[in-house]
């Protein structure tokens, strides 16, 4: 074989490594990938256009179908966005309970990473353990909200569900058992030879390049910059808690920037989110929970809104910003989100660089990306941007030919 | 005339048993893992149900691709795992054609299917495939020579302890159970020995943590990707044939002991109790070298795989032969 001969490889948009759909090209030589680059825009919903079209309250309900997995991050920032605009004071005690639920939905998120990254090692084992142990968050979620995905929540204003004192055993009984397992993944994760192996010094982001390219969240905490929106503009009831940013060298000693310390600032936040959830708990002030319980009265008032609202909010992936413009209507003006993962993505083109195929997987999953926030608009041929009215046309078109052929199927 | 069809009539039946028996042992490899993961795990016979359902779907051949070899390939693999058990000691019985071939033809027929395996993905012309084959054919250069190790090491304390014998024929390595040929020193040189055949096992049939030829998550299944229907039922048949062989293999060399010869019991129940005997041995061997590995590890890439094999487990395979070397001279 031609040793010089370079090969283009193409890792998704369907791929079983990754399952969400981004397509990343590589440039290999051998195993050795000389250049990266990677295309977002595989699947674009018009969630932002959709939300125009709503009134404020139906559009948590859209904001919470943003993402999966961030179903909580999503509508908090929308809703700390409308009260900033409409200048609504949420009360304490939603305050708190909005923490509780954004630090549960974290706990899930990382440990369904840890997972994702053992199953790109080959690590299979690992990935249904730890899934396994993840389902005690879900079901603790599900028995607070009464869902264990779109929990519905969050109202502009507090939270629609209150925790009562007879839940908060099952809590504690849920902190106690995660502190057991948090001892058994530290030595997991820590100890066992063949991850090792595969993360360490692998797909390395050094300080500067995090800063440069704007990489937040675990990605830029793992590389050394100590960034956490809890901690630099605390909302909720972050302020109380004294949240700091967490870097891989609070348990290593050191900061290498590498898959492995991506690994271990997740499982060090995994912890920091069961001493926030304690901490809640035990501060967890009486008192209402919403603003203003008749909904109708605070549509009435959210129509007289003349303003803009800005949110930011430390989802598990990073920071995540709601942006949205009010002007004396049922409906937005103006609405926006800055995922995480857009502003993360640009990372995996350093990381990748001189690594080796085999390491493509487990890199690009490192900074767990989330495709579903992160897609703004769909390119259909390389140069047209089909933008969000067009998208809506063609999937009307799309949905009257699915019913033309089922009338079709009727018939036979 | 007669001989010819008692020989094919027989070799027809050891082969039919033997593609059984791989396929169970392969259902059962998958239900154990999935027990050690805490997951239910499919049943059993789901490998027999894989291959009906791949060989009732569509066979896609890649337009880019040279559909003679592509095509060919999976038989090669799949007829040469087979052969292997018509040259080996299988179920407690002597190779069906002994006469025909040795120790040395077996490790030949073993590197036939991971080669044809690698030609028939560079024949398919597809990226991902071209490096799965890559991939498989570094692995292979690296491992062979522990083989190659054992073997000399093998024949070479035949040659001496039984000069008169064949040292590469398999009813010597049953006559001569090398564990008795060695005291002290030598048994640990032997065991050496035995840890590192069992190293190879797992980059043999590629399983974790050396499925790095095929690393679902890293190149698609590789050097499979490109198979479907009757092809990729071919080759997993393979597969799993190619792993009960090394297992039988593995106790041919180190465990060639029958069961009946330390029971007296009527000749058609030795032959039972031989079976099921040979049936545990493998499947232990299996065990110790397959499940619990690939239960507990990560995939490695291929030039810490390769470094593996060639640094550690061939220097091991090399100071096996060194003690029985030692061995040896303190004997004499």
């Amino acid at each position: 074989m031609n040793k010089s001969k370079k090969c283009s490889i193409s890792i998704g948009p369907i791929h079983p490594a990754l399952k969400e759909p981004i397509q990343i090209e590589v440039l290999v030589e051998g195993e050795r990938v000389k250049d990266a680059s990677f295309s977002l825009g595989h699947v674009h919903r018009g969630i932002e256009w959709m939300g125009l079209r709503r009134n404020p309250i139906q559009i948590i309900y859209l904001a919470e179908r943003v993402c999966g997995i961030c179903n909580i991050s999503h509508p908090l920032a929308f809703c700390i966005a409308v009260e900033n605009a409409a200048n609504i004071r949420v009360p304490e005690r939603a305050e708190y309970l909005r923490t509780i639920y954004a630090e549960l939905e974290r706990i899930h998120s990382h440990l369904l990473f840890l997972g994702v990254a053992a199953h790109e090692l080959g690590f299979d084992s690992i990935l249904h353990y730890i899934w396994l142990i993840r389902e005690k968050v879900l079901d603790v979620i599900e028995y607070l909200t009464g869902n264990r995905i779109t929990k519905a929540v969050l109202m502009i204003g507090g939270v629609r569900r209150d925790i009562s004192k007879k839940q908060i055993p099952k809590i504690k009984e849920m902190l106690a058992y995660y502190k057991k397992a948090y001892e058994k993944l530290c030595e997991i994760l820590l100890d066992d030879p063949t991850i090792k192996l595969r993360t360490r010094d692998i797909g390395v982001l050094s300080k500067e390049e995090a800063l440069k390219l704007c990489a937040v969240g675990p990605t830029a905490r793992a590389s050394g910059v100590k960034k956490d929106t809890r901690q630099d503009f605390p909302y909720a009831a972050y302020a109380d808690l004294d949240v700091e940013a967490i870097t891989p060298d609070v348990l290593l000693g050191e900061i290498r920037g590498d898959v492995f310390d991506r690994i271990i600032v997740r499982l060090l936040e995994i912890k920091q989110s069961l001493e926030l959830i304690e901490k809640c708990i035990k501060e967890l002030p009486e008192g209402p929970t919403l603003y203003e319980p008749v909904l109708q009265k605070l549509l009435v008032d959210l129509k007289k809104v003349d303003n803009e609202g800005i949110a930011l909010v430390e989802a598990p992936r990073g920071e995540l910003i709601h942006y949205l413009r009010m002007q004396n209507s049922e409906t937005l003006f103006a609405w926006k989100i800055r995922a995480p993962t857009y502003a993360n993505m640009h990372t995996i083109v350093p990381m990748l660089k001189d690594s080796e195929l085999a390491d493509v997987p487990i890199i690009v999953a490192s900074i767990d990306p989330c495709l579903s926030c992160a897609n703004r608009a769909v390119l259909a041929d390389k140069e047209a941007i089909i933008a969000q009215e067009k998208i809506h046309e063609l999937c009307v078109k799309k949905t009257l030919k699915i019913k033309e052929r089922l009338k079709r199927w009727e018939h036979v | 005339m007669f001989n010819i069809l008692h020989v094919a009539a027989h070799s027809i039946f050891i082969i039919t048993l033997a593609l059984l028996l791989s396929l169970l042992f392969n259902g059962l490899e998958r239900k154990l893992i999935a027990r050690m993961q805490a997951r239910i795990g499919p049943p059993i016979i789901q490998p027999f149900l894989d291959i009906k359902k791949l060989f009732i779907k569509e066979n896609i051949v890649p337009a880019n691709s040279i559909k003679w070899l592509f095509n060919a390939m999976p038989l090669v693999a799949l007829a040469s795992a087979l052969l292997l058990f018509l040259y080996m000691p299988f179920a407690g019985m002597p190779p069906l054609l002994q006469a025909h071939g040795d120790l040395i033809l077996v490790l030949y027929l073993f590197i036939i299917p991971p080669l044809a395996l690698a030609i028939g993905a560079f024949a398919s012309a597809s990226p991902y495939a071209s490096i799965g084959a890559q991939r498989e054919i570094v692995l292979m250069m690296s491992y062979e020579f522990v083989l190659s190790v054992v073997v000399i090491a093998f024949a070479w304390l035949l040659s001496f302890s039984h000069a008169g014998a064949y040292a590469f024929s398999f009813d010597t390595l049953t006559a001569y159970p090398i564990w008795n040929l060695v005291d002290g020193i030598g048994k640990l040189g032997v065991a050496l020995l035995l840890v590192s055949a069992l190293a190879v096992f797992p980059a043999k049939v590629a399983k974790l943590p050396a499925d790095i030829s095929e690393a679902k998550t890293e190149i698609a299944e590789g050097v499979l990707v490109e198979y479907s229907g009757r092809n990729l039922a071919l080759l997993l048949m393979a597969q799993a044939v190619q792993a009960l062989a090394f297992a039988s293999l593995i106790v041919a060399l180190f465990f060639p002991w029958n069961i009946s010869a330390f029971l007296a019991l009527p000749s058609i129940f030795a032959l039972i109790a031989d079976f099921i005997f040979f049936l545990v041995k493998t499947f232990a061997i299996m065990f110790a070298s397959l499940i619990l590995v690939s239960a507990a590890t990560a995939r490695l890439k291929v030039d810490q795989a390769a470094r593996i094999y060639i640094y550690y487990v061939f220097l091991l395979a090399l100071f096996g032969l060194a003690f029985i070397g030692l061995d040896r001279l303190l004997v004499m």
